[in-house]
């Protein structure tokens, strides 16, 4: 299956992934759909660009574990593994976010910007439920930082 | 191979999970006493609170049970484990039967304790909260005017309380101890979450206990006098072993299970809260009450009984995620060693524990973003001396490892 990887080497640190991951699944699928959808916004981005110190700057989006301790430990089934992919269900998630204290990697968010209210949870599926047809960030990343492949 | 699993919950869907990763032939056999298709426990307080619904808070889909090929006999007691031929006894209504094994799990999960308390047999509607018909009860009996007094200040209650205020504005909860949520709070972050509740309107009684019942008058330890209409039960819970420990299985407050959830008895498992897991934080046996250990330790079992013999669960830890009224509390380990604590007293609360020069616990109140990466420093047993970072006052991000260390977190696949 292929899985999103970052190139730490190559990630400029633009951030530009996180307001098309955020556009994305605010229905956009060019561009030109940025400003409908985020101007104004405080943006939640399903893949999140880190700035270490020393100029280091990675994004980090959901691994798709083969043994995903999310899925393992979600009290209401909201999240599944489906042919590899960890998908989640808004209408199942309740929003407690035993989730978000078992992802290691710390890819699952509340959607909610200010977090908290009991807001369901979210996370990277790949771009397979929206209309981009592709994972957004990889289609957008300036310097090819980020790449679909398959590496099992 | 007849597998029989006695339980319905957690540990038993994650045993079936385990079990058909490996094996897609065994004959599984699921005993239930509940006339229920699989669901989620912790969800009846969200249920209370219209946040869910009957459909949405099943654990698994309609076809779970079809789909991998298992039978059910609901509404079924189990009244005895005959451990020597292999056999468990039942009775449905009026009928007993039995049935035999090659593999066994005990799944029972917890039951609430209910310490003595005088005239309690008075009280005409009273009901504990662990199951879907104590939260039908409460659905049934608790309108807008309704009274409710909730013994019981830890998880339960207070999850209870939440459920019920957005049904009646009327809820007292007391507690015997001097704090809120003692299982998984120390007394500063315990004062807090009290701020949260007594600003959405719950009237907390602490260090105060009923100490008589009269119809639907409870007499206080200290003498108040509490008026109410549904009393509910939360004290607490216990390892529900009795059948196991009736077969002869080794009990101490859970029953004994090994790294890959066996009891001492041959070919039986337990898991979930009726076991003790091993809690790696604290290098200590315990009952970890909590639906992420009983899944995996159920689905440990599975695997296991599956003939996988080479995956253990040995990183448990005691852990929980929990909110009240928006305000969210992520908890994880043991806190013990040294113990640092960042607050404001108002909109978050941080507790890092290190010892060894290891994280082995945590708390975050507000802010839990990413909160997971610390769990697994806890889990992974990692040296802190390998990060960059003091965890105490950094939040949690993968900047925190070497480059070489992120590169085989993040450039690869995680088996």
């Amino acid at each position: 299956m292929k899985r999103i990887f970052v190139n730490e080497d190559w990630c400029l640190g633009c951030h530009l992934c996180e307001y098309h991951c955020a556009n994305a699944n605010l229905g956009g699928v060019t561009a030109r759909d940025m400003v409908r959808n985020l101007k104004g916004k405080d943006i939640v981005p399903r893949i999140q660009v880190e700035d270490g110190e020393d100029g280091i700057h990675f994004a980090v989006s959901c691994r798709h574990c083969y043994e995903p301790q999310c899925v393992r430990a979600c009290i209401t089934g909201a999240l599944t593994q489906e042919d590899g992919v960890i998908r989640f269900n808004t209408e199942k998630c309740v929003g407690c976010y035993t989730c978000v204290l078992n992802c290691p990697y710390g890819c699952i968010m509340p959607s909610d910007p200010n977090e908290g209210q009991g807001h369901v949870v979210q996370k990277c599926e790949l771009c397979l439920s929206n209309k981009t047809g592709e994972p957004a960030c990889v289609a957008h990343c300036p310097n090819k930082a980020i790449v679909l492949e398959e590496r099992d | 191979m007849k597998i029989v699993i006695i339980g319905n919950s957690a540990a038993a869907v994650g045993c079936i999970e385990g079990i058909r990763l490996a094996d897609k032939a065994a004959d599984i056999l699921v005993i239930t006493n509940e006339p229920y298709h699989t669901y989620s426990r912790p969800l009846i307080s969200y249920l209370l609170a219209g946040k869910t619904d009957l459909e949405r808070m099943k654990y698994r889909p309609d076809t779970f049970y079809t789909d991998n090929n298992v039978n059910v006999m609901y509404a079924t007691s189990v009244t005895a484990i005959d451990a020597k031929t292999q056999t468990v006894h039942w009775q449905k209504e009026n009928v007993n039967g039995s049935v035999p094994y090659d593999k066994l799990l005990i799944a029972t999960g917890s039951v609430p304790f209910v310490p003595p308390m005088a005239g309690l047999e008075t009280v005409a509607k009273q009901t504990t909260f662990m199951s879907l018909d104590d939260a039908k009860f409460l659905q049934e009996n608790v309108s807008a005017d309704t009274r409710v007094f909730i013994i019981g200040a830890g998880l339960i209650g207070l999850k209870c309380a939440e459920g019920l205020s957005e049904i009646t504005k009327d809820i007292t909860v007391c507690d015997l101890a001097p704090q809120i949520l003692p299982s998984i709070l120390d007394k500063d972050a315990s004062s807090l979450m009290q701020k949260v509740l007594e600003k959405n309107g719950v009237k907390l009684l602490l260090g105060d206990t009923a100490d008589k019942f009269e119809g639907n008058t409870a007499t206080m330890k200290s003498g108040k006098v509490v008026d109410f209409d549904v009393l509910v039960l939360a004290v607490g819970v216990r390892s529900n072993v009795t059948l196991a420990k009736d077969a002869g299985a080794e009990v101490n407050r859970g029953i004994v299970t090994d790294e890959f959830a066996r009891t001492n008895l041959v070919n039986v498992y337990a898991a979930g809260d009726c076991a003790e897991s091993f809690d790696i934080s604290a290098n200590v046996k315990r009952v970890l009450a909590l639906l992420p250990n009983a899944y995996a330790q159920g689905r440990t079992a599975g695997l296991h009984i599956a003939g996988i013999t080479n995956k253990p669960y040995d990183n448990a830890i005691p852990m929980n995620a929990i909110g009240f009224w928006g305000t969210h509390i992520l908890s994880a380990g043991s806190y013990s060693g040294d113990v640092t604590i960042d607050t404001d007293g108002e909109t978050y609360y941080r507790l890092t524990a290190i010892e060894n020069g290891k994280l082995v616990g945590y708390i975050r109140i507000g802010d839990i973003r990413r909160a997971g990466i610390y769990t697994d420093l806890i889990k992974s047993q990692t040296p802190l001396e390998n990060l960059n970072i003091n965890v105490a006052t950094t939040a949690p991000g993968l900047a925190a490892f070497s480059k070489q260390a992120r590169i085989a977190k993040l450039g690869g696949v995680e088996r």
